[in-house]
């Protein structure tokens, strides 16, 4: 039952990354739109997220709690070590969730409230991923010191450095082109497709870019990461099916098949991740001195870890189906719509 | 403000918005179901109106419940690192269930916000009834796991090592029915008499009366019922609190002697090191009776207790008359309400009894706030009753009264912000509602 419930922790964590991504991505891509488009985008965007985004970031809740039910001192630890970045991530939730609901359920759609909510919702939704990024980074970068002496050496420094930086930056880019891709299956007109296309295009350099970055930091910070993924024949091979996706991207793009596109950009992503995942498995969190936090040894006592299986497992079998529809029903209106 | 103070004072702040948030959140999806009801049976548009502009305030509490609920989730770890570490796979499985509860109102919701006209009726008004269902799921679920740092159960605790976990068990400890059942019909009768209390304001300044008199009926039927139904869940409640808790009855009641026909105390000044209470009314033999259904046995009092091991006794004694106070009154408007109903019509419309429910719009959360006042104050010193100090659980990280200052301005802005939006709403009911256009 262990393993169903490492599972289910890296299934909500890539589906938060894949679902919650590309909603944040559509706040990103908003960001950098030019003034001009920006309504055309936002109204896209609203029809496009507006009945799934919510369901979307219970993901990060599902991961949340399978992490302190099922490993509490992982938890635990990163809460501590963590703390500043998790605070910073909150807090973009927190602005990004309500923004977005402010500007559909402000009764009066007045020019300056709008633009308020818009202002908060593209700012939050790039600093959250950031955050988010600089999480995940913080966990492999063997600088979370559970022996540290100072403030800044314990709370500070444990995230605060290039490569946990740069794996931010590269969750930015990433989530700005899963929604751009995304977005393309939902323009109404050719103009917004082409726009989508090109924005996709230009989140695709950028995350290549960044991708780039993480292993000069990582070089930096003197962390094995080429080691890491190109030492152990699954994440080499899932690198190498994330580019050959890449360029299968880039043909399709241009052709404007969007289905293909955006299975492929999950699996592009996914593949991303399985690389990540997979050269570290069991290990969650890596720590300074050459310790880690591992799955396999500091899980709960095994009562709590086969509930903890039942509660997920049967809570799939309503979860799922009824989110499937709630995809498939909206999607279906929105082509229907468009006939 | 050292940063054990600034701590629980973050986690109080975070409660206190979080609670009110999702009370409504979980509550008025039943009335925005019971208008839609009545808008599919009588094909009225003034009741698919009210769904309509319900339906807007459900979502923007939905938005901002979950944000402050996962905010929360996390804030266990960031503030109690050492409680997490060992009460999360004991006490997790309502959190493991309440995600999966929540995850299906997200989705009900996502159909019903944007369902309208696109699915048949039934489909659409039964996603509308799941998001309260699953609302209320949840909220049951996280009592449950708040009741079990009271009553804790499912393991055993041997020379500091916590043994023999069995979560199902941890779930249903002795005290979960008995929160659990107070704060659903607490949730109930706040937002009721909150949501009724609005519709008279704006029956009273005769706009859309038509609008807000079907409004208010199925607002306070719901928040009537309940406050008349809660005096009996909260007879459960001090029970099992004194059953479990006699620390907490003690400060609640600010009860310092053991004694035959002990006396119930209503307000006054508890005074901590003469141990008597200063201008309170003593009703003798009543807290006997509460607590055992005879006047003359006796209660066992702070005095069987260590003073190290007390929570603060000034404090849950006032929040705990305050509350008892507030919902007696409610229990009153509520009777009123149904005797309006039955006997005396013509009251329905009348300024005075507008006023009243008016007057009544925060009380029910005044109320909410002071119980879990009770509940959570009433619990110190411990986190985990007898297990685990407050004190030890807390972060090792220095200057959380920072991290405090921020998360207060931030749910004081976010909750202005929130009336700022619900009076835009209301304000708009003639434009956007109004069925004479």
């Amino acid at each position: 039952m262990l393993y169903v419930v490492i599972a289910f922790l890296f299934l909500a964590i890539l589906l938060y990354f894949l679902l919650g991504g590309a909603d944040f991505g559509a706040g990103i891509i908003e960001l950098f739109t030019s003034e001009g488009n920006k309504s055309g985008t936002r109204k896209i965007m609203y029809q496009a997220i507006g009945p799934i985004w919510e369901a979307n970031h219970m993901w990060l809740i599902i991961a949340i709690v399978i992490l302190f039910v099922g490993f509490p001192v992982i938890y635990s630890d990163m809460c501590t070590y963590l703390h500043i970045p998790m605070l910073v991530m909150l807090l973009g939730i927190m602005a990004r969730g309500t923004a977005f609901a402010f500007r559909s359920y402000d009764a009066i759609k007045g020019e300056r409230s709008q633009n308020f909510y818009n202002h908060i919702f593209v700012y939050s939704s790039f600093i959250t991923p950031l955050f988010l990024g600089i999480i995940a980074g913080s966990a492999i970068s063997r600088q979370i010191d559970l022996h540290a002496a100072t403030f800044t050496a314990a709370y500070l420094f444990s995230w605060l450095n290039y490569f946990s930086v740069a794996v931010g930056l590269f969750t930015v880019a990433l989530s700005g082109y899963l929604a751009a891709v995304y977005l393309i299956g939902e323009a109404e007109n050719q103009n917004d497709v082409k726009r989508f296309i090109r924005k996709a295009g230009q989140m695709n350099v950028i995350a290549v870019v960044f991708g780039g970055l993480v292993f000069i930091t990582a070089g930096v910070e003197n962390i094995p990461l080429p080691y890491w993924i190109f030492g152990n024949p699954v994440s080499l091979s899932a690198v190498i099916a994330a580019s050959i996706s890449l360029v299968i991207q880039w043909v399709l793009i241009s052709k404007g098949k969007k289905k293909i596109i955006r299975l492929s950009a999950g699996f592009q992503v996914t593949m991303v991740l399985l690389a990540v995942g997979y050269m570290h498995y069991p290990n969650f969190v890596m720590i300074k001195g050459g310790g880690n936090l591992s799955l396999l040894t500091l899980h709960a006592t095994s009562k709590t870890i086969y509930d903890l299986g039942v509660a997920l497992l049967v809570g799939s079998l309503f979860i799922l189906p009824s989110l499937w529809y709630l995809y498939y029903s909206f999607q279906k209106k929105a082509d229907d719509g468009k006939h | 403000m050292n940063d054990f103070a600034a701590a629980r004072s973050q986690m109080a702040i975070s409660l206190g918005f979080h609670i009110i948030y999702s009370c409504i959140g979980m509550v008025m999806p039943f009335f925005m179901a019971v208008s839609h009801y009545k808008w599919i049976k009588t094909g009225n548009i003034v009741y698919k109106n009210i769904a309509r502009a319900w339906s807007k305030g459900v979502a923007i509490f939905f938005a901002t419940g979950a944000v402050s609920g996962t905010i929360l989730s996390f804030e266990l770890g960031l503030l109690w690192p050492k409680f997490m570490e060992h009460a999360g796979p004991i006490f997790g499985m309502p959190f493991s269930l309440e995600g999966v509860a929540f995850f299906i109102e997200a989705i009900a919701l996502g159909f019903f916000l944007y369902g309208w006209d696109r699915f048949s009726d039934g489909f659409h008004w039964f996603t509308g009834l799941l998001v309260g269902i699953s609302g209320i799921a949840s909220g049951i679920l996280v009592v449950s796991a708040n009741s079990w740092m009271n009553n804790p159960a499912g393991f055993d605790y041997v020379n500091g090592q916590y043994l023999n976990i069995d979560p199902i068990k941890a779930m249903f400890n002795g005290s979960w029915f008995a929160e659990a059942l107070h704060m659903t019909l607490a949730a109930f009768s706040a937002t009721g008499f909150a949501v009724a209390g609005v519709h008279a304001l704006m029956i009273a300044g005769k706009k859309n009366v038509l609008f807000h008199t079907k409004a208010f009926k199925i607002a306070i039927v719901f928040g009537a019922a309940a406050a008349i139904l809660q005096p009996f869940s909260g007879d459960i409640a001090a029970k099992n609190v004194y059953k479990t808790q006699p620390t907490k009855l003690g400060a609640m009641e600010a009860y310092f002697h053991t004694q035959a026909y002990a006396p119930l105390v209503f307000g006054g000044l508890p005074d901590t090191v003469s141990k008597t209470v200063k201008y309170g009314i003593e009703v003798p033999g009543l807290l006997s009776f509460l607590v055992h259904d005879n006047f003359a046995d006796p209660v066992n009092a702070l005095d069987k207790i260590p003073v190290k091991n007390q929570p603060p006794i000034g404090i849950t004694h006032f929040a705990f008359d305050l509350m008892i106070f507030i919902g007696s009154a409610m229990m009153l408007l509520g009777l009123l309400y149904f005797l309006a109903l039955w006997k005396k019509r013509s009251w329905l419309d009348k300024k005075w009894f507008l006023n009243l429910f008016i007057l009544a719009i925060p009380s029910g959360f005044i109320a909410v706030e002071a119980g879990w006042i009770v509940t959570e104050v009433g619990r110190q010193p411990w986190i985990i009753y007898g297990i685990m100090r407050t004190s030890e659980a807390v972060t090792p990280m220095p200057g959380i009264r920072y991290t405090f200052y921020l998360f207060t301005a931030v749910y004081f802005t976010l909750s202005l912000a929130v009336i700022f939006l619900l009076s835009r709403q209301i304000k708009m009911v003639p434009e956007l509602y109004d069925t004479k256009k």
